[in-house]
């Protein structure tokens, strides 16, 4: 269960979109964020869709390899989905004892559910496309500027670069020890919200070790190799626009306008494509 | 010239209470003097809490002497100016190859040191090839560690120490973590290196196997050099390294059985090849 969670894993092909520059993919990631949530016309998800898939099909990464993140989510998605059918005031649609689904909630609910299911495979996809490294070395570049005001931009992309090196290995090791304390007897499973918590100790607390163990070794390990913050470091990769990124800036544009033309579109049509969210 | 050069070296282990307050010390590494020539393949051998390890993070500056001096190519690892120079020089490659990967990719793996250290991207890219070559896990350079065998990952743990273009390789038990396949995969990787590349190597370990084809050995004990020659030298006193708790490879087991028992064999026997040749000598 633990192995399905794709978030933060790099899949190994060779596409356009792995090549494209990381800031490329992490301004698109926020922009196609920004425009699920910002939209609010029904019709526009199409549009969504459209650029979605054609992303995926450029990058080469398995449909199947892709929706196994959302399996992880699911129960989200489900919570978020319920929470809204059943609990937006509005008018009614149907009621049977207790519950009440009026339309507000309904559309709500839907449109909760697209956005977060669109959310997690977009923003998988972006980590699915890109190395870590390349996606903290585009971040460390996009954040810049900040050093001025003396953030430190280098020592955080370097965090969040080891973070998420280490979630595969992290993963692994939850695995094995809950297997290990299952073995002696542990039950991860059954009981209240409170037996439960309490039963993750044994499986915490060894974690815990064990990633400051790793932790210590890492940081050796980066000394010895002579390691010494970001000052008069090169770049193996640098981060170099190519004539495809700017191309991709231009796509991202045309989408953002795109969306916005549908969404405006459709709030002066009639009938079904004016379904909206409210 | 020697390369490393340890003096009357010692190194206490500061033990504390919870409230961080001194408790004592624990002497790990106690008055060890020796030194390694350039291209030499040295091997330092001793069981758990021989002091071994410490030993070993001395040459890399990672630890400081407590008492006496370790030289990295005439540099004193005390020198705060000098501290990545000798790390440049003296590579460190750790027991568990998980914890010493940076890089999600083999290949920005290795570039990471040559990164740290300023070299230009061009000459990254060219020393990334080399390394990966001389550790024969070229072909992997796409791949994410993950996906690599605990003995591939210690290869390419060493090419990202090849890859600084160091004098000298330390390897801190390299092997421990590895099954026998893995073992021998890294321990051929590692001879060639010295044969071919020239690089100095020391390797610190406790199986037996693996210090056959070193030029010298050290044996520690309790923090202090036990024992210290040729692998043939150290082999044949086969009583003193099991009073070390040390066992010999099984050759040279059976060889000194054998002459234990009255068969006429030369001392210090490593290989199977030697035994065969040494007991056809004994019919003939």
């Amino acid at each position: 269960m633990l192995r399905d969670i794709t978030l933060g894993q790099y899949y190994q092909t060779d596409s356009v979109i792995h090549r494209l520059d990381p800031r490329v993919k992490l301004v698109g990631t926020l922009l196609f964020i920004i425009s699920l949530f910002v939209v609010n016309q029904f019709p526009v998800y199409l549009v969504v869709l459209v650029f979605l898939g054609s992303v995926i099909a450029l990058s080469h990464v398995p449909l199947g390899f892709m929706l196994r993140g959302m399996k992880a989510i699911a129960f989200l998605l489900i919570l978020a989905f319920v929470c809204n059918l059943f609990l937006t005031p509005g008018d009614i649609l149907v009621s049977f004892w207790k519950l009440r689904i009026t339309k507000q909630g309904l559309s709500t609910a839907v449109f909760m559910a697209i956005r977060l299911s669109l959310l997690i495979v977009g923003s998988s996809l972006m980590t699915l496309t890109t190395t870590p490294n390349h996606l903290t070395d585009g971040l460390e570049k996009l954040l810049n500027p900040l050093k001025k005001i003396r953030v430190p931009v280098h020592e955080i992309s370097m965090m969040m670069s080891i973070a998420l090196r280490f979630i595969p290995i992290l993963l692994e090791e939850t695995d094995k020890i809950m297997k290990a304390q299952m073995a002696r007897g542990a039950d991860f499973d059954t009981g209240n919200l409170i037996q439960k918590a309490k039963a993750l100790i044994p499986l915490l607390v060894p974690l815990f070790i064990s990633a400051f163990r790793r932790a210590n070794d890492l940081a050796m390990a980066m000394e010895a190799r002579c390691y010494r913050g970001g000052d008069g470091r090169t770049k193996m990769k640098p981060l170099k626009y190519e004539k495809r990124d700017f191309a991709a800036y231009g796509l991202l544009l045309f989408y953002m306008a795109a969306c916005a033309g549908v969404n405006i579109l459709s709030a002066h049509l009639p009938g079904i494509l004016s379904w909206h969210l409210g | 010239m020697d390369i490393i050069k340890a003096q009357d070296l010692s190194f206490d282990y500061i033990r504390r209470d919870e409230e961080g307050n001194v408790e004592g010390t624990t002497r790990a590494v106690n008055h060890v003097s020796l030194s390694v020539s350039q291209g030499d393949f040295v091997a330092i051998l001793g069981h758990n809490g021989s002091g071994k390890s410490t030993f070993a993070k001395h040459l890399n500056a990672i630890l400081m002497p407590t008492e006496g001096t370790v030289w990295v190519d005439g540099m004193d690892t005390r020198e705060e100016a000098k501290i990545w120079d000798i790390r440049q020089e003296a590579g460190m490659v750790f027991q568990n190859p998980d914890n010493q990967i940076i890089g999600q990719v083999v290949e920005e793996d290795v570039g990471f040191g040559p990164e740290n250290m300023g070299v230009p991207t061009k000459e990254i890219w060219e020393r990334v090839e080399e390394s990966l070559k001389a550790v024969g896990m070229y072909e992997y350079r796409k791949y994410s560690p993950n996906k690599l065998s605990g003995g591939q990952k210690q290869r390419v743990s060493i090419a990202g120490v090849l890859a600084m273009h160091p004098k000298c390789i330390v390897l801190d038990e390299p092997t421990a973590m590895l099954d026998p396949s893995g073992r021998r995969e890294v321990i051929r990787a590692v001879r060639a290196l010295n044969m071919v590349e020239h690089v100095t190597v020391i390797l610190i370990t406790h199986y037996m196997e693996e210090i056959i084809h070193a030029d010298h050995v050290f044996v520690m004990d309790v923090g202090k050099v036990a024992m210290h020659g040729t692998p043939k030298e150290v082999f044949s006193r086969v009583e003193e390294l099991k009073a070390l708790r040390l066992g010999v490879p099984e050759v040279t087991q059976l060889a000194w059985e054998l002459k234990q028992s009255g068969v006429n064999l030369p001392e210090g026997i490593l290989t199977v090849e030697e035994l065969t040749e040494a007991l056809l000598q004994c019919r003939g």
